[in-house]
């Protein structure tokens, strides 16, 4: 019998490409393609009164100038609001290029194709814009002051309010024995992928095609807004992602400007036209994610058990909404992690401010809802003078009660349903692997040294696998090779191993001869994207089906020529055997070749199934309801989410004087169901740690009062280095089948990222002792000169 | 983020340098570009020509005499970093070195144009004003040497002329009874520091005879201070005695706020910086002491 | 007006090359776009990332640092340039894929040519060690943790003490 390869830390078939360095990005693409480049707002909030492009014109090795005036049709009216929804009552989104207003710096308000950026640079700096200046609104507080406004026709430049309750919070919390009422905000960050976006295009005048490459997490959303902008055909679009430097959630975002621009510019030039974002452009002109000011209210008992739990919270949406409410919703609904609420009521507003616009970023909602939740818990703790892991015991869901009806509607629409989960396995889990039980001893120790340790502890429940489907396609070559493609798009997490893997042992062939195709419309035009950890689910489950329908074709093939039952045959090593007599077999690649009956041979073996060859003269060649071929297509479409969950712990030293903050060492317990690929799991959590810990403790987006971005390049957004990160992970799995998918998996891509806010203001709270009762690090991330800061406070003032 | 356009210039001689720098009042020198080039790619800077000093023969040197070490203008941070003569006569170069951006950055970039760079968060500029050091420059006028003292005028301004070169950094030997000592707090491994402290501390038996410290990234230019007054009274360093001196640095600088961290908190970095860097650099004489 | 050109001659991966750039075209520009050697790979454009980390006469440079002309005369190692002699994976090549030391392979290239060279200086690092040779450069997916065991990893193999996997 063959290997399993499910749950095995397969080698990833991707490396080689990349460490020779022939990996295919997209400015790997296209060489000698005209570039462009962009004139960005370095406005906030200004009207455009003339932009004056004549200096332009002339210059040697400059083909062409866009403003909004050479847009037309659905070019000329606002990018797509991709994700409507009742609530957003006021969605705005941006043009093209600016039409008569910016409303942030960095918006695109003049595009120029050159013959290479070098020159496509100066020509921008060559156009002159006259504007006329308007106040910006920048931060949460001047958003909701609103004595300015980012849209006139938005009044107080909210664009959307929405409530959810289950039971009757206030009631709940005004009976309860206990309350407390927290303040807790966290402050922008943002994807950050070490590619920028990048799009080519080259249109076909011979065909009337276009060809799209770009860095997107989603090839056919893409394909559908170029087509519907340009005015063509969907057949006459093919959206190609390349090899993604990246995404971490910020190449969801679709069209980008330049996304259409390009392939407008490549059917005007009729030559093939490249835009590539440098890092400037990217702080500027991307998307950031987080920014959100959010009050708790609770009621608890003297177990620190939750009676009502009531929240309210301002979302900084940015300058538009293209991508709805979906991160305010999470934050909403999954800031319930692993406890019952009993009364719960949420509301939010989404606020329009002169930044960059927010759209998800790895985690997507959830870090700041885990911040509230856990900061509530470890705040309940402080106040009855309980263990943290106890008051959070004492509110877990149970394991016999799944599966768990939230009765709050999650962020595809569906029900809030948890399908599976150990949440007291988990912790029992996390505090022997951080050593939460021994810890006072560490903590007199390091005293004695004079040092600050502190321990923190963070929970959470991750939505994953969200719909609406994902398809997959997959082909037996007559060489007995298997092609499969899928439509979800990849960027770093491995797709091509963890897919081939499934459709390995699904198909009983050799993982090496399975290669697997991503992103790519031509080979799959029916997809969503690659989003909401929900590749491995929705792919997976979708390769596994077709995989499945591929062999029951292969058997029935194979059952004929083999005159034996289909029940008795198997497929092993690539072959269709019968079971018990391995020499009455037929190779893979023979099947394929059988499936498609043929009048005319290509080459010897195709000669088998030419028409005085093989099939019975008396019924159709194809039989009823076959097709030729060896191939099937399948799609997988949940009813709704599954629910991973995870708990991390870290211990922190801090200096006394400098109040640096030191790793000690960070644990990990996590559960995403059955695992395809321990490694790569293993790797995403790695990531996600890292990234949370420079969204705990490095990263911030820093606007002044007029909205300009002070730190708009890698020396001043201090993404961790090496230096920065835990010295090791300790990992522990648990895992809770999915049953919502035959795989039993649930997505894993975010995990890792998820609580670090919670989980750092939770140790170096705990290393500073700040305040003897309630919380005094309400606000995250927080740098040294904060934590120095708020120790000044504090003599000051020790409430 | 590509550079705008520029004349170039590479010659092969210094006098030729000096020629082609002279000729164009918007020339800027290249040299391990590190700073410079990321300037031109952002367009913050756009001369209208670079004179590539990198051909220039003889002035790659890192040579160590008694007196000290002399560094070339083309001498690689890494170069001095690793020639063990050089941490021999003066081990402040390597202490500070170590500080200096990533190794692959100071595999390119220059001493010496770090020191004309006259940026008050670099660590090299504030080494060569605590030992007292001096720069070489040649212009049209000849060859002159600067004294550290006389080299920066304010933030990103030496006082070299728009047409002198610098063609070699002097930094004195490490005296007799004492020793040297660098910290920084930066807010990533290899950044620029929040702020940053050289000290040295020299002893006379076991009185602290001299105690002075080069602050960096806490004032409009490479400061040093005398520190000795805190010092001298105690034979032993006191926690009390640091404190003072600490709060004496901070009386010269001017420590700002920025989105990295307040000025309050610089001030704390003076204070702990000042405490640290000094006893390190006490220990540091003490041990010279026990193994001359 | 157009911009004077200026005669490059490059020896890279050991393969002599001749381009005529303007001074202004960097090196990282020259190697991807003039000489199609599209391994090394631009993530910020202002030396801090890594990503486009070449060796210049077997030292680690920012590529984006360093104009074309500049490097003129000089011999250039690329990613490309790191496979063995047979066509197989060099050993720190391997080493990234025995130990999952990437995820996008964006900043992969700078991380290795980096990593190639710090163990020829130093063949035998510490774990600090191995921590501090790649210090300089950011990696956004793997958390660094897989990066570090590589250098380890990349070590054995050198020495021909890793066994084989």
């Amino acid at each position: 019998m063959t290997t399993r390869m499910f749950g095995e830390s397969v080698a990833r078939v991707e490396d080689d490409r990349f460490l020779r360095g022939t990996g295919r990005y997209v400015d790997d693409l296209g060489a000698g393609a005209l570039q462009a480049a962009v004139l960005r707002s370095p406005h906030a909030h200004a009207r455009i009164v003339d932009i004056d492009v004549s200096a332009v014109l002339d210059v040697d090795g400059v083909h062409a100038v866009f403003t909004y005036d050479d847009l037309q049709g659905p070019m000329a009216e606002p990018l797509p609001l991709l994700i409507p929804h009742p609530a957003l009552t006021h969605g705005r989104t941006q043009y093209a290029l600016a039409k008569d207003e910016v409303n942030h710096v960095g918006e695109a308000i003049a595009f120029v194709v050159a013959d290479d950026r070098y020159l496509a640079e100066d020509a921008v700096d060559k156009i002159v814009v006259t504007y006329e200046f308007l106040p910006p609104v920048v931060g949460l507080a001047a958003a909701r002051a609103a004595e300015r406004l980012v849209h006139d026709d938005v009044p107080g430049n909210v664009a959307a309010r929405l409530q959810q309750h289950v039971g009757d919070a206030p009631s709940a919390i005004a009976a309860a024995p206990h309350r407390l009422s927290l303040d807790l905000d966290i402050e922008r960050s943002a994807s950050t992928p070490m590619e920028g976006r990048g799009v080519l295009a080259r249109w076909d005048t011979d065909s009337a095609r276009m060809q799209v490459w770009t860095s997107t997490q989603t090839s056919t959303g893409v394909r559908a807004a170029v087509a519907a902008k340009l005015g063509l055909d969907l057949g006459q679009v093919d959206v190609i992602t390349p090899d993604v430097g990246g995404g971490f959630g910020v190449k969801i975002v679709h069209p980008w400007p330049e996304e259409l621009l390009v392939p407008l510019a490549a059917r005007v030039l009729g030559e093939p036209v490249k835009f590539i974002e440098d890092r400037r452009e990217h702080f500027i002109s991307a998307a950031h994610e987080r920014a959100q000011v959010q009050h708790v209210e609770v009621g608890f008992d003297d177990d620190g058990r939750l009676l009502g739990l009531d929240v309210e919270f301002w979302h900084d949406n940015g300058a538009y909404t293209p991508y709805g409410l979906i991160v305010p919703i999470i934050t909403s609904t999954q800031l319930l992690g692993p406890y019952k609420p009993h009364n719960y009521r949420v509301t939010f507003e989404s606020l329009y401010t002169n930044t960059v616009i927010v759209t998800p970023y790895r985690g997507a909602g959830r870090p700041q809802g885990v911040y509230a939740m856990e900061r509530t818990m470890d705040a309940i703790a402080a106040y009855l003078g309980k263990d943290r892991a106890e008051v959070r015991a004492a509110n877990f869901i149970q394991p016999d009660e799944f599966p768990y009806d939230h009765h709050l509607t999650f962020q595809d629409g569906r029900p809030l349903i948890y399908d599976s989960g150990d949440y007291p396995q988990l912790l029992d889990k996390i505090t022997a692997l951080i050593g939460w039980d021994g810890f006072e001893a560490e903590r007199a120790e390091a005293a004695a040294r004079g040092r600050r340790l502190g321990i923190g502890l963070a929970c959470y429940v991750e939505g994953t696998g969200v719909g609406p489907y994902e398809g997959a396609h997959v082909h037996v070559e007559t060489s007995g090779k298997v092609k499969v493609a899928i439509g979800l798009t990849t960027q770093g997490q491995g797709h091509q191993t963890a897919f081939a893997q499934i459709v390995a042992d699904e198909l009983g062939v050799p993982f090496e001869s399975v290669e697997v195709v991503t992103g790519d419309t031509r080979r799959m035009p029916y997809a969503v994207g690659t989003f909401a950890s929900r590749a491995a689910v929705m792919s997976g489950s979708a390769v596994q089906l077709a995989a499945r329908k591929t062999k029951e074709k292969a058997l029935r093939i194979a059952a004929e020529a083999l005159e034996a039952s289909v029940d008795d045959l198997e497929i092993v090593e690539g072959s269709v055997r019968v079971k018990g007599a391995p020499d009455s077999s037929i190779a893979l690649g023979t099947v394929a070749v059988l499936s498609n009956p043929l009048r005319y041979a290509f080459d010897e073996a195709s000669g088998a199934a030419t028409q005085f060859s093989v099939g019975d003269p008396g019924k159709p060649p194809v039989a009823d309801g076959e097709e030729p071929g060896l191939e099937a297509r399948e799609f997988y479409s949940p009813e709704r989410s599954t629910f991973a969950a995870g708990m991390h712990a870290v211990v922190v030293d801090i200096d006394p004087d400098t109040a640096e903050i030191e790793i000690v060492r960070y644990a990990v317990v996590h559960d995403c169901g059955n695992l395809i690929n321990p490694m790569i799991v293993q790797g995403q959590i790695h990531g996600g740690v890292a990234q949370g810990v420079g969204g705990a403790l490095y990263e911030r987006m820093e606007y002044d009062e007029f909205g300009q971005l002070l730190n708009a390049s890698f020396m001043d957004f201090l993404m961790p280095y090496v230096t920065e990160v835990p010295d090791g992970i300790e990992i522990d799995h648990l895992e809770t089948p999915s049953p919502l998918n035959k795989l039993g998996i649930k997505g894993a891509g975010e995990a890792g990222v998820i609580p670090s806010a919670a989980l750092f203001a939770s140790a170096v709270e705990d290393a500073e002792r700040l305040t003897p009762s309630g919380l005094a690090i309400t606000a995250m991330p927080i740098s040294p000169s904060q934590l120095f800061e708020l120790r000044a406070q504090h003599r000051k003032d020790p409430s | 983020m590509k550079p705008a356009p520029f004349a170039y210039a590479r010659p092969t001689d210094l006098a030729s340098a000096v020629e082609a720098l002279a000729g164009n009042a918007d020339a800027k020198v290249l040299a391990g570009g590190q700073s410079l080039v990321p300037l031109l790619s952002m367009r913050l800077a756009a001369p209208a020509m670079l004179v590539d000093i990198n051909r220039l023969p003889d002035l790659d040197h890192v040579t160590s005499d008694a007196s000290g070490v002399r560094v070339g203008a083309l001498a690689r941070h890494a170069a001095v970093l690793a020639d063990d003569e050089a941490r021999r006569i003066q081990p402040l170069l390597a202490l500070a070195l170590a500080n200096v951006a990533h190794a692959t950055i100071r595999n390119r970039g220059t001493t010496v144009g770090s020191l004309v760079h006259a940026d008050a968060a670099a660590e090299m500029p504030v080494v060569l004003c605590l030992l007292g050091g001096s720069v070489d420059v040649v212009g049209p006028r000849g060859r002159r040497t600067v004294a550290a003292a006389d080299l920066f005028l304010g933030p990103l301004e030496s006082s070299l002329a728009h047409d002198e070169i610098a063609v070699e950094a002097f930094f004195p030997a490490l005296a007799a009874h004492t020793g040297v000592a660098f910290r920084e707090v930066a807010r990533r491994h290899g950044d620029y520091a929040l702020c940053g402290v050289a000290g040295l501390v020299r002893l006379e038996g076991p009185r602290i005879a001299e105690a002075r410290a080069g602050y960096l990234s806490v004032s409009d230019v490479p400061t040093v201070i005398d520190l000795t007054p805190a010092l001298s009274s105690s034979e032993s360093l006191s926690d009390e005695a640091l404190a003072a001196a600490g709060e004496l640095a901070l009386a010269a600088l001017d420590p700002q706020g920025d989105i990295h961290g307040t000025a309050a908190y610089r001030a704390q970095l003076v204070r702990a910086l000042t405490a640290r860097t000094l006893r390190a650099a006490y220990d540091d004489a003490g041990r010279r002491r026990e193994q001359p | 007006m157009t911009e004077e050109l200026h005669e490059v001659h490059l020896v890279v991966n050991g393969v002599p090359h001749d381009v005529a750039v303007p001074a202004r075209r960097l090196l990282s520009d020259a190697l991807r776009h003039d000489l199609g050697l599209t391994g090394t790979h631009v993530g910020c454009e202002h030396g801090v990332c890594g990503s486009c980390t070449v060796l210049l006469d077997g030292a680690p440079v920012r590529s984006c640092l360093l104009f074309a002309v500049t490097a003129s005369g000089s011999a250039v190692t690329t990613v490309e340039g790191l496979t063995d002699a047979d066509g197989s994976l060099g050993p720190v090549q391997q080493a990234f894929k025995d130990c999952h030391g990437l995820q996008c392979g964006f900043c992969t290239p700078g991380f290795l040519t980096t990593i190639t060279a710090g163990l020829r200086d130093n063949p035998c690092p510490t774990h600090d060690e191995a921590r501090e040779m790649i210090a300089g450069n950011l990696c956004r997916c793997t958390g660094y943790q897989n990066i570090v065991s590589a250098v380890e990893r990349a070590a054995e193999l050198i020495a021909g003490t890793g066994e084989s996997v």
